[in-house]
């Protein structure tokens, strides 16, 4: 565990008690089981944000606590744990994150304020199939008069169905596959020819398919520079995967507390079926899996928060690292629970399935591993 | 490929003809073995025929309806079949481990009574074995089934019954001793249309209700249906598991469906994309999916020398285990991959921007979790080999 201080021990331990009383898995169960149109619960994050979470990464003049990304990934680590679905990563992470490093003071004071009370929630829409690429970005966005028009899809976006604000990664020059003619624009959920669909997954959060058709928008809605968008958008995204990564760890942690619990409870050939070595070695394994990758996720919120030059290395380690982890955990989880941890009713299932819908989400284990190689010479 | 000699290859030409005249090609590649509805139209034929010849069970004798093929002239048939997407409209439990038990231990009668219409595919099979103090302590069962003169009285709570819902008949393991724990149950088989039996389903991870937990409050069970000796069921029970582990693991004909579905190496170029040599464009990927495949052949070449060992009709042994695990793990990693190679695509619950196969992958990969679980697990088939087949003692 990173040395913490006050600041951050005040925050995980009050996120951490938040989560136990309010939001157990059964809350994220009775969000799933009502189908909630937003893939969360809003009365929850409405009080996240009261409790200061949602501007844990923005500045004070904006109405944040300019905490840093370690505090804010020791709130999502918690989280994690019982699957708590929120736009803390989508919103109060990414897209704050964005805008604080590529906003003009006009467009940070409009949203960071909104961003971090809660009021508003903005999102990323950068990916346009399903496999997380940015730099094949093809939606068009054309120069006119006064502006752009912006044509073009995106999909699985995080929390598109609840989002007043896309941060839409376009392209004013150049090819899909190249980082230059790349753009960032915020796109306003109301914005004329800007529709949305949702796209149930198995994890029940709420992603939307995008459509734009004829999106105008002004100059000012480019966030950074036309055509160099690439660098602030890259950036951004390893902000929002090393927020990733820590739910995912903090996922790996109750996943694997609930099996340890179950190991030394449930009995089987008149012993616990912890006492078979068979399972305690794998239990030994994960444990030693978790105390690697919690390395790793507070490594990278560490170089982010010290503006590191190998911040991109460190996220793509943590990313890979809590992926192949949480994937191990989960599918221990459900295998030494044997029949009840395949039932709908146990909490197993839902583990594996956010820990795929996690894995695919900004880069895969293997895109990192490849990531990691290519920045690394390899 | 083994020389079979003269006389089974004329069987070869045989059954090519006999299927020619009687599978309806309308059923190509559609697999019935597993409906719940009552087939109709050539679906209903296609069983009947089936059913009537004896090749839903093509090695099973023919006193009892079975084929009475030996083992290679059933491989032919299989092979015959395969090659025109005929698939074997007889299945389910009493095809798969009940019906070859019976056979074993069954009486006369229980055989001439119960065998038949297994071969037909009329009646549906569960098994009653695990409860909720007993899964892989199986002998741990506390079901008890006190004698009652000319009938069992039977008490308890079955768990992860497949099928119970629908099913016309059950196996089940019993207490009737009490104070023996391996010697102390028996293998008894009722009807669940039998006052006292309540089935309540079980919702899965993949959201599917394919399980029940099977109540039984005063249940009679005739006499008759006890199967062997009294307080003689845990052998049998165990040597159905056997039959069980086997055609999990793809033996006895079902191996088909570890290949079903796109070749993965498809797929990934799809959902990929690929390089300038036309290779699948993610290298980490492509290696992991080779690695896979890899695997795969090796585990096909290992069920065919076993099929083509195996001398006559005595049936699965302990191997088997290694079986089942090298085929769950084969179809586990299949799955997942699978899964990978679809990113957020694959992960498709329901409604729109999803194609079918796509959200059928996600619930077959989620629903494949159950294949090292039941059945015995993969823990306990490692026991087995370890115990059984390399004489490991546990640490005294
Ligand atoms: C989809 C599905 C369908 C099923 N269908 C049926 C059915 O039709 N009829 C029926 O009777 N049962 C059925 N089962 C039940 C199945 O046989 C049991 O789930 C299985 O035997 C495991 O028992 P359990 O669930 O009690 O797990 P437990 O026995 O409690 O096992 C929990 C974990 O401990 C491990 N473990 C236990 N003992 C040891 C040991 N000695 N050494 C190392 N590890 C050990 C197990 O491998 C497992 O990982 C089904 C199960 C599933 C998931």
């Amino acid at each position: 565990m990173a040395v913490l201080n006050e600041e951050q021990t005040m925050l995980r331990d009050s996120a951490r008690d938040w989560v136990r009383e309010k939001a157990p898995v059964g809350a994220f169960r009775r969000m799933r089981d009502t189908a909630a149109p937003l893939g969360y619960d809003p009365a929850a994050f409405a009080e996240m944000a009261q409790m200061g979470w949602a501007g844990v990464v923005i500045p004070e003049a904006f109405g944040g606590s300019e905490f840093g990304y370690l505090s804010l990934g020791l709130v999502l680590e918690e989280m994690g744990r019982t699957l708590v679905a929120s736009p803390l990563i989508a919103s109060s992470l990414a897209a704050a994150s964005a805008l604080v490093m590529g906003g003009s003071e006009t467009q940070k004071s409009e949203w960071l304020p909104k961003i971090a009370m809660g009021e508003a929630v903005a999102t990323l829409a950068v990916d346009e199939g399903p496999r997380h690429d940015p730099l094949r970005t093809a939606l068009k966005a054309e120069k006119t008069g006064a502006g752009y028009k912006l044509t073009g899809a995106k999909t699985f976006v995080l929390e598109g169905m609840a989002a007043d604000l896309f941060i839409v990664a376009a392209r004013t020059s150049g090819q899909p596959g190249e980082a230059k003619g790349i753009t960032l624009f915020l796109v306003p959920a109301d914005a004329k020819g800007l529709s949305r669909e949702q796209r149930h997954l198995a994890d029940s959060r709420g992603y939307a398919a995008l459509n734009l058709d004829e999106v105008e928008l002004g100059s000012n809605a480019v966030l950074g520079e036309a055509d160099n968008g690439a660098d602030l958008l890259e950036k951004t995204l390893d902000r929002a995967r090393v927020g990733l990564a820590a739910e995912m760890l903090g996922m790996s942690v109750q996943a694997f507390e609930t099996t340890l619990d179950y190991l030394k409870t449930r009995v089987q050939f008149g012993q616990t079926i912890g006492s078979f070595q068979a399972l305690q070695h794998r239990a030994a394994k994960m444990f030693t899996e978790l105390e690697l990758t919690r390395s790793c996720v507070e490594a990278a919120l560490t170089a982010i928060d010290n503006d590191a030059a190998d911040t991109p290395q460190a996220v793509a380690l943590a990313k890979a690292a809590a992926g192949d982890t949480l994937h191990l955990v989960s599918r221990e989880m459900v295998q030494m629970h044997g029949g009840i941890g395949m039932t709908d009713a146990h909490d197993a299932g839902l583990y594996m399935k956010r820990a795929r819908a996690l894995e695919a989400t900004y880069g895969s284990t293997a895109w990192h591993r490849d990531r990691w190689g290519r920045m690394a010479g390899y | 490929m083994p020389d079979f000699g003269g006389e089974p290859e004329a069987f070869r030409v045989e059954a090519r003809e006999w299927l020619a005249e009687n599978f309806p090609p309308s059923m190509k590649n559609v697999d019935l073995a597993m409906t719940v509805d009552a087939p109709t139209g050539d679906a209903k034929l296609w069983k009947e025929r089936m059913g009537a010849k004896g090749w839903g069970t093509p090695t099973w004798p023919k006193v009892y309806g079975g084929g009475g093929l030996t083992p290679a002239e059933a491989r032919m048939l299989q092979q015959e079949m395969a090659r025109i997407g005929a698939r074997n409209p007889i299945g389910g439990m009493g095809v798969m481990m009940f019906g070859p038990t019976l056979l074993e231990y069954g009486s006369e009668e229980q055989k001439q009574r119960h065998i038949p219409p297994i071969v037909r595919g009329e009646i549906r099979w569960c098994q009653g074995y695990s409860e909720p103090g007993a899964g892989s302590d199986l002998a741990a069962l506390q079901t008890k089934a006190e004698d009652k003169g000319d009938h069992f009285l039977v008490n308890g709570q079955k768990v992860w019954t497949s099928g119970a819902q629908y099913a016309d008949w059950c196996f089940c393991l019993v207490r009737t001793d009490p104070n023996h724990k391996h010697e102390g149950i028996s293998f008894v088989l009722f009807d669940m249309k039998t006052p006292g039996i309540e089935v309540r389903p079980i919702k899965l991870i993949n959201g599917y209700s394919p399980f029940c937990e099977t109540f039984l409050t005063d249940v009679k069970v005739p006499k008759e249906n006890l199967v062997g000796p009294l307080n003689g069921g845990w052998t049998i029970g165990k040597r159905l598991l056997q039959h069980e582990r086997n055609s999990l693991s793809g033996g006895g004909g079902s191996a088909g469906r570890f290949a079903a579905g796109k070749p993965l190496d498809q797929l990934a170029k799809e959902y990929v994309g690929v390089d300038e040599e036309g290779r699948v464009a993610d290298p980490d990927l492509r290696t992991r999916i080779i690695r896979h495949q890899m695997e795969t052949k090796a585990f096909m070449l290992t069920l065919m020398r076993a099929a083509a060992e195996s001398k006559g009709n005595q049936g699965p042994s302990n191997a088997t285990s290694i079986m089942k695990n090298a085929g769950s793990k084969v179809g586990q990693d299949r799955a997942e991959l699978a899964v990978e190679i679809m990113g957020s695509q694959g992960l498709g619950w329901e409604g729109p921007g999803f194609e079918a196969a796509e959200l059928e992958q996600v619930r077959n990969w989620l629903g494949g979790k159950a294949t090292t679980i039941y059945g015995g697990s993969a823990e306990i088939q490692n026991n087995i080999i370890a115990k059984r087949i390399l004489g490991l003692l546990d640490h005294q």
